[in-house]
């Protein structure tokens, strides 16, 4: 066979292309560290919710769905109305469509009624990591519940352990989708989509780690709580005035 | 060769199999885990970079100021003062990037005020609601109030 000058620089070319791949490849799957100028170990995440300050319009869950392209029909956050008749019975929860276009007005001023926002919980126990049997998701270093898609088999255990019913199958990829906080905004200083865009400031997001933040007044001197405290997950998303009939 | 014990020589290729499985399992974990999975715990460190990889749709509130300093005047003296542009304007990072490539539309007024002015007995008492068709007469919101300063 023989192996003009030619051939040889194509092939040579060829070789040095596909060990450029072996090494960006290598470099996905490596322990790149995330950032230069965030240190994950400076931040524990979390957000507060103030349910008075709620208004039901629907902008959180609007932005959350355009900036983390959330598929139609599914949701990482979302509003319910809970209207309260009568305290021992069950309450009247709705959610059309996630609120995503807000809540027909509704006039019953002879029961208790208001808003409540939901997402993931970013709990630092979480049931929906321990259940993972591929380390596919986990608790970041600065506190927020991720998924690896790269690494999620589609096997549903954390869409199920999840007590906030917070986690979806996504239905093109096939794996496990979520709130990620807005991992990419908040690393890079901005804060989330929901709370950029909520007009009366019900969503604010919270930095534990931060001496500054309001966040430790407001839990020094102010009713808080988070969901279903029972589960005791350490959910980092704490309510402020929120209704017990809330689960 | 001395037997330990009566009928021992069968053990050996059962335990000669199993080694050779132990080397070849533990050849292909060293292959296929990556290695820096598990630095921070049990997980592969890379997703992080791949969750932080995402773009960016909405700007914040800082990229808008930075050119439409009139408009946040006009916001700062109203009640809208403390609602971000892109909650009525949308996402417009691509915008802040590249202000004449992508120029944003103006928000549909109608459905716009209503969802959040729209009398709803869940809404907080305190915060200005009005049932629209009484209020407006079917006139739009901005023939009256100016969004930025809703104030008459």
């Amino acid at each position: 066979m023989d192996i003009s000058r030619r051939d040889l620089f194509q092939i040579g070319g060829k070789i040095l292309v596909l060990a450029s791949v072996g090494a960006t490849l290598e470099q996905i799957t490596g322990a790149a560290p995330p950032g230069e100028a965030y240190r994950m170990a400076d931040h524990w995440w979390g957000m507060l919710i103030d349910i008075e300050k709620c208004i039901g319009c629907g902008n959180c869950v609007r932005a959350c769905s355009k900036e983390n392209n959330v598929p139609q029909g599914y949701f990482r956050t979302w509003v319910e109305r809970y209207e309260i008749e009568d305290e021992a019975k069950p309450p009247r929860v709705e959610s059309p469509n996630g609120a995503i276009d807000g809540f027909p007005p509704s006039t019953r001023t002879d029961l208790k009624s208001f808003f409540v926002p939901k997402l993931c919980n970013h709990c630092a126990d979480s049931p929906c990591v321990q259940v993972c049997p591929v380390g596919a998701t986990f608790v970041s270093p600065d506190g927020v519940v991720l998924v690896d898609q790269t690494y999620c088999l589609g096997c549903r255990y954390c869409v199920q352990a999840c007590p906030y019913g917070c986690r979806y199958l996504h239905p093109e990829t096939n794996t496990v989708d979520k709130c990620t906080l807005c991992y990419h905004r908040i690393t890079q200083g901005l804060t989330t989509a929901c709370c950029e865009n909520c007009p009366t400031g019900a969503r604010q997001l919270v930095d534990f780690k931060n001496p500054q933040d309001p966040i430790h007044e407001i839990l020094r001197t102010q009713m808080v709580q988070v969901l279903k405290p029972y589960m005791a997950t350490r959910a980092k998303v704490y309510y402020e005035n929120l209704d017990g009939a809330v689960r | 060769m001395r037997r330990w014990f009566r009928d021992s020589a069968h053990l050996i290729r059962p335990a000669l199999v199993l080694m050779a499985a132990l080397v070849v399992f533990l050849a292909i974990r060293t292959a296929i885990v990556p290695k820096a999975f598990g630095q921070y715990g049990h997980y592969r460190p890379g997703a992080l970079d791949l969750v932080r990889q995402h773009p960016i749709a909405f700007a914040g509130q800082d990229a808008c100021l930075m050119c439409h300093d009139d408009e946040a005047k006009a916001r700062a003296a109203g009640k809208h003062a403390h609602v971000a542009c892109e909650a009525c304007h949308g996402p417009l990072a691509q915008h802040a990037d590249d202000p004449s490539a992508h120029v944003p539309k103006l928000p549909e007024v109608a459905n716009l005020c209503r969802r959040c002015h729209e009398q709803d007995a869940a809404k907080p008492h305190n915060f200005p609601q009005v049932i629209t068709a009484e209020h407006s007469g079917g006139a739009a919101c901005n023939d009256c109030h100016k969004p930025h300063n809703p104030h008459l």
